[in-house]
Formats: structure tokens, C-alpha cells, sequence
């Protein structure tokens, strides 16, 4: 008999979502659809708020990943203003865009996901937790504790506030460095070298265990679309955008924020409050894409660290062409997280990070500007018009996690296929529907601006609608 | 006319104080280090007693008075503080907030704001009353400054400073009760009045509904201060001094 298994809510994420499962009557997984429950409304309150105001007010989209939203903004306000910031700020600020890719994929990788690659997808929940991976594996538990604080600390020293600084401004930052705080940052890299080193290598030994899951979690062929420096390296903050397609050709490149609309739509499906963009000239949803650090180790040629172009060197030996399984977000992640330790460190190697012209000023130069980031998640874009006087007409946000909505929904599909059978639900089976969504670090937060925490239910439903069994947690 | 007769004997807070004919309660009480607060009032302004936060008990008299415009009296007997005074002043504080949309995470003046600092010295914790979350009008159109009306607490010092001190008389109020707003001109867009661009508005407005556009993002710290140093140089060159 067919059904619907429901997981609502799903446990370990940032953010609020469920997870509908419908099986035929043979009891295998037909339709698999991720929802997200909330709506949060940035883009309408913002309107008739001055310009200069956006990037204060769209960081608090987020407590996760507020300097990617001030960056995005402030990018934005800057295309209005139609301003080039000063080279030291554009520094200053793409350290800061790493220092919280670091915190972030610390935070996903070590609290959120690795007590499912530790402990096991079928380990007990009551142990399936950052507690749990302390207790067996202590040296990892700290590691990821010491990484995160890492990031979250260099935050703290350049924008005086941990979550949301108000330190990047239109037209660059508020405030120079001081040599002081240089030294401070510098002082700790040793032990981000140590803990990452750590993490990577324990993260190779285990990763063999999960061949199957990696086989089956979003593991298809679908485009990628990131952002690349200059020489095609790694680049978070001040590069252009890239598509490549399955097979690592190049659909569009050199893109920027400004013409983002020209090739990219938003499409919206009835059971999610999280829109689904596509690339227009394969349509929805074929023109479907990921971003994230798998796309962005995928797009970029190389890093641009010595340490982190080994290590991508060696992540590109995964596949003959772009890697497609999405469990590898995870190994992905571990290099953006090297990759950002060597970028802080150059940054503040550098002696002209301690220039005080920091913030150049204009006023309302042009009625409309985007900008974009790339968030710890993905690609973040924020489109912006206004009147003559500055005042916020109308605002979208294309969210880094909104981007691997389709994929989610597919890898949920292919996951609950491969692993949920039956009319009786395991905690494994969905377990691993959950962590399939884990490994895109989806914040559901900023992709819907949604309010909460982040529970789960999985709910398996009859044809007929009736629901058969259920489990909630959160 | 003989100098004692000028000059009147109270009690403030159980101190003997003495002051002359002419001045108020609020003045008589900081002179001798008791502190009122106060949000309306500035000195360098006249008083118009608004805010009502300066309330004080006068022994004999149910009722609570605004000590910015009650003038000393030989005799009296004033309390600035007590558990009544301190239920008036949260509630007055509780209204402004309930009134208009005070965010002060995204507030320029966040950090220098008279009404963040005194909701923090009065211990309010929360507003009682619902928030009316009106939908209130930004004005940017003046190349300087912008106007928040959401952030406005109808204190009138923009309204005073731009008349008593400035002589341009741009800032007044419009509408009554519950539907004024401050308005410059005959509710002109503020770009397009007559205003000076003295910013003397700016300096003396104690939350964020004034502010420097050059300022966002950036402290935001006002210096209402320039009123009395001004008020002094004037005395002076007008004395000939």
C-alpha cells in the first residue's frame, strides 16, 4: 500500500523545514519533497528605508552568516553609489568573508555533521550530537570547537561583534585595523593550521565508510555555479561568477551581480516557501544548479593556497570532470576552511592591511545595484532599486541555499529511495534522508527569511492522504 | 531691593537647598548634584514640559508635577525619587516606545540614544503595552540630513533649537495627539524647505529620528553641548565682552 512519511522537523540544520515522503503501492519512495515552512518578508520591510541603511538591517537575516549578507549589501549599495572602495577595506573585508566561511563550516562540519561520519548514521540519536563526538573522539570535538572560535573571533576583533558587526558600511569599513589586533590574528593561525590538518586527515580515513552514502546522497549530474578570482582560483568576495555544466564546460562566465537576472530566474513550487532559481536558457527545472563549496572546488581551477592546492588538487582525483556526489560538500567544506586560514594569514601578512583609508563616500550615483558574495553556503546575491533620494524601492535576495533547493529535493528523493523501504519507519532510514540535506548546510533562515529553530518531521502519507506513520523531533 | 529677598529656602530629597526666585526645581536639584532625568529638556532650550519625566512629589500637593517648569517656592518640600515616581517615569518611557518602531539593533543612534540610555537607568525591561507598529514616513530628501519619523519621540527640541536658536522656524509640529509629526515648513520635503543646513536639529535630537547620512553605519554620537558654549559667547558679545 502506498503512504506518506513526513520528517518534521529536520534536526541539525539552521532553520525550519520538513520532509514529505510518498511511496507507491509496492512501498517504494515515489515523490520526495523538501519543504520550508516560514516566510520572513526582508525584501518588503526594507522598503522606504535609506539605501545605506541595507546592509545593517539585511545581516540580521542571520546569525550564521550576517558578514555574507552585509557584504552582498554592501556591494549593492555600493553599485548604487557607483563607488570603488579602497583597496585596504576590499582586504580587510574578504578577510572577514573567510573568517566566517571558517565558524560556519566549522560549525556544520564538526557540530552538525560529523557525528553522523563518527558516530555512524545509525547510531544512537540521544548520542548522534557534538556531545557525543567529544566523548569518543575528543581531539575532533576540540578541533571543531577551536575552529569555530577561531573565525568567529577574528569577526569579533575587525567588526567588534561576533554575530551581526556593524563594521562593513557602503563604501568599505568603518574603521582601519590596528597592528595590535593584526598581531592577535596572526597568533592564532598556528593552531588553525593544527586543527584543520587534524580534521582533514581524520576525515579521509572515514570517508571510505560512507561509499554508499556518498554513491547516493544528491548524486547526479546538474550544473554548478560559483564565483572565481582572476587566474580561475578560489575567490569568495570581489570575483565574478562562473556556470559550468555536468561535464565542466563552461556555460557562462565572467557574470557580474548586474547581470545576474539577465541569465538566471526564480521559480516557485506550492509546497515551499524557499524559491527554486534556474538557469533561464535550460529552462525549470533543467536549469537547475548547485553552489556551495562542492560547486566552488568544482568551477575554480585551483585555490591559490599552497596547502589548499594540494589538497583540491587531490579532491579533483574524485571524479574525471566535476564531482557530483553531494556528500563530498563535506571534504569540500574541510578545504574551504584550509583555504581560509592561508587566505588570513597572507591578508594579514600583509603590511598595507593597516592603512586607515578605509571608506570611500558618495551619494545616490544610480537607481538600482547588485552585489554579490559568496556565502559559507553558496553564491548570495542582493538586488537593490531606490528614488532619487536613496529610499528602498524594491529588494531581492537570491540565497545560496535557495540555489541547491532542486538538488535537495532530488538528493532527499534518491536518498529516501535507496534507503527507506517498507511502511515502517527506522530511525537510520531517515536519518540518512536528514543528512542528505546536511551536507548542503542549507540555511533555511536566510533562504526563506523564516523564523525558529530548525526540527524536523518525516511523514509517510497513503494515496488516499492518509498518513501512516510520523516522526517529529525538535 | 535687597538680595534676600530674592532668594527662596526648600527641601529636595531631605536637603536643604537654596535657590533664587526664578528657577525651577530641576535646576535647583543638579546644581546640588541630585539627579532627575529628564528627556525633553536641554539646557540652552526653553522648557516645555512635555515628557513628563522630570515628575516630581511636592509635599502637600496630590499630584505630580514636572520639575523642568516648576519654579522653587519658599519652604517646599520636593522628592525626585520613590516607587511611585519610578512606576510614572517606566510607563512614560513604556509609551514611546508602544507609539512608533524603535529598533535599536539597526538604529543609527544606537549606542547614543537618550531614550536607549534612559530606558536602561530607569530598569525597564519590557513595554507593557502593545505595539502599535504604525507605518510612518522616512524623509531623505534633504542632501545632509534624513528624518526618521519612526524614531521620533515629540520631544519638539528640533522644533525649539530651529526657532529659539537658530531663528529659522523650519521645524514645527503637525496634527494632534496620537497623529503629530514634526514637519519642516508647511510639511515641505525637508530637501526642499527652508532650512539653513545648520544641523543644530541633528545635534540636539535624543534618538535616532535626525541623523547625518555620512553617519550610517559609523558611531553616531550627537554634542547638544554646542548650546550652552553658544548661549555663552552670545551673553559675552552681546555684554561687549
Amino acid at each position: 500500500m502506498s503512504q506518506t512519511i513526513t520528517i518534521d522537523p529536520v534536526t541539525r540544520l539552521e532553520g525550519h523545514g520538513k520532509i514529505t515522503l510518498k511511496t507507491n503501492d509496492q512501498g517504494e519512495v515515489s515523490e520526495a519533497y523538501f519543504t520550508v515552512t516560514q516566510v520572513r518578508g526582508f525584501e518588503k520591510f526594507s522598503q522606504g528605508r535609506p539605501f545605506y541603511e541595507m546592509p545593517g538591517l539585511m545581516a540580521r537575516i542571520c546569525g550564521i552568516c550576517p558578514v555574507s549578507h552585509l557584504l552582498a549589501s554592501a556591494k549593492a549599495c555600493e553599485a548604487i553609489m557607483s563607488v570603488t572602495i579602497p583597496p585596504t577595506a576590499a582586504k580587510l573585508r574578504s578577510a572577514l568573508n573567510m573568517a566566517q566561511t571558517i565558524q560556519s563550516h566549522a560549525l556544520s562540519f564538526f557540530y552538525l555533521s560529523s557525528p553522523d561520519l563518527l558516530l555512524g548514521m545509525d547510531a544512537d540519536p540521544a548520542d548522534r550530537n557534538i556531545f557525543g563526538v567529544v566523548k569518543v573522539d575528543p581531539e575532533l570535538g576540540r578541533a571543531g570547537v577551536a575552529l569555530r572560535r577561531f573565525g568567529q573571533h577574528i569577526i569579533e576583533l575587525l567588526g567588534k561583534k561576533r554575530i551581526h558587526p556593524g563594521w562593513v558600511v557602503p563604501g568599505g569599513v568603518t574603521e582601519p585595523l590596528d597592528s595590535a589586533k593584526r598581531d592577535e590574528i596572526l597568533a592564532m593561525i598556528p593552531e588553525a593550521y593544527a586543527n584543520i590538518r587534524l580534521a582533514l586527515n581524520w576525515y579521509k580515513r572515514i570517508a571510505d565508510r560512507f561509499r554508499d552514502e556518498a554513491d547516493h546522497f544528491a548524486n547526479f549530474p546538474g550544473a554548478f555555479l560559483g564565483m572565481v578570482g582572476e587566474d580561475n582560483g578560489l575567490e569568495f568576495t570581489d570575483g565574478k561568477l562562473r556556470l559550468i555544466d555536468a561535464t565542466g564546460k563552461i556555460l557562462v562566465d565572467k557574470l557580474e551581480a548586474a547581470q545576474f537576472d539577465d541569465h538566471f530566474g526564480e521559480a516557485v513550487e506550492p509546497y515551499s516557501y524557499m524559491k527554486f532559481p534556474y538557469y533561464k536558457p535550460l529552462g525549470y527545472p533543467d536549469g537547475s544548479y548547485r553552489v556551495g563549496p562542492l560547486a566552488r572546488l568544482n568551477i575554480a581551477t585551483h585555490a591559490g593556497t599552497p596547502l589548499a592546492d594540494i589538497e583540491v588538487k587531490e579532491f579533483k582525483q574524485l571524479a574525471n570532470g566535476p564531482v557530483l556526489g553531494s556528500f563530498y560538500f563535506h571534504h569540500a567544506r574541510l578545504i574551504d576552511i584550509l583555504y581560509g586560514i592561508e587566505f588570513i594569514e597572507r591578508i594579514f601578512s600583509d603590511p598595507t592591511i593597516l592603512d586607515t583609508h578605509v571608506r570611500a563616500t558618495a551619494g545616490v550615483n544610480r537607481l538600482e545595484g547588485s552585489g554579490v558574495a559568496e556565502a559559507p553556503r553558496g553564491t548570495l546575491m542582493h538586488h537593490y532599486k531606490v528614488d532619487e533620494n536613496g529610499q528602498m524601492l524594491w529588494a531581492n535576495l537570491v540565497i545560496a541555499t535557495g540555489q541547491n533547493n532542486n538538488a535537495m529535493n532530488r538528493g532527499v528523493l534518491q536518498t529516501a529511495q535507496r534507503y527507506v523501504k517498507g511502511d515502517k519507519l527506522a530511525d537510520g532510514m531517515l536519518n540518512r534522508v536528514e543528512a542528505v540535506i546536511r551536507t548542503f548546510d542549507p540555511c533555511l533562515s536566510c533562504s526563506t527569511h523564516a523564523f525558529g529553530q530548525m526540527p524536523l518531521e518525516i511523514k509517510l502519507v497513503a494515496p488516499d492522504g492518509s498518513t501512516l506513520d510520523t516522526i517529529r523531533r525538535g | 531691593m535687597s538680595v534676600a529677598t530674592d532668594v527662596k529656602t526648600l527641601v529636595i530629597d531631605g536637603i536643604n537647598v537654596s535657590a533664587r526666585a526664578d528657577q525651577t526645581i530641576l535646576e535647583v536639584a543638579r546644581e546640588n548634584n541630585i539627579n532627575i532625568p529628564t528627556l525633553c529638556h536641554l539646557d540652552g532650550l526653553s522648557d516645555v514640559g512635555a515628557c513628563r519625566l522630570c515628575l516630581v512629589e511636592v509635599k502637600g500637593s496630590p499630584k505630580l508635577n514636572p520639575s523642568c517648569v516648576l519654579k522653587v517656592e519658599e519652604g517646599m518640600e520636593v522628592t525626585t525619587s520613590s516607587d511611585r515616581l519610578k512606576h510614572y517615569r517606566q510607563t512614560i518611557l513604556e509609551l514611546p516606545f508602544a507609539e512608533r518602531n524603535h529598533v535599536c539593533s539597526v538604529c543609527v543612534a544606537n549606542g547614543h540614544c537618550e531614550l536607549q540610555s534612559l530606558g536602561q537607568s530607569q530598569g525597564l525591561t519590557h513595554v507593557r503595552m502593545p505595539y502599535r507598529n504604525p507605518q510612518l514616513e522616512v524623509d531623505a530628501s534633504h542632501e545632509r540630513f534624513v528624518v526618521d519619523h519612526n524614531r521620533c519621540i515629540l520631544c519638539t527640541r528640533c522644533v525649539r533649537v530651529c526657532g529659539e536658536v537658530e531663528g529659522a522656524h523650519v521645524w514645527d509640529v503637525m496634527g494632534r495627539g496620537i497623529d503629530s509629526i514634526v514637519i519642516t515648513d508647511l510639511c515641505d520635503p525637508w530637501g526642499e524647505s527652508s532650512c539653513t543646513r545648520c544641523g543644530k536639529c541633528v545635534q540636539v535630537c535624543p534618538t535616532g529620528a535626525l541623523f547625518d547620512k555620512s553617519k550610517v553605519g559609523s558611531p553616531h554620537p550627537k554634542y547638544p553641548e554646542f548650546l550652552t558654549n553658544l548661549q555663552v559667547m552670545r551673553e559675552a558679545s552681546r555684554e561687549g565682552l
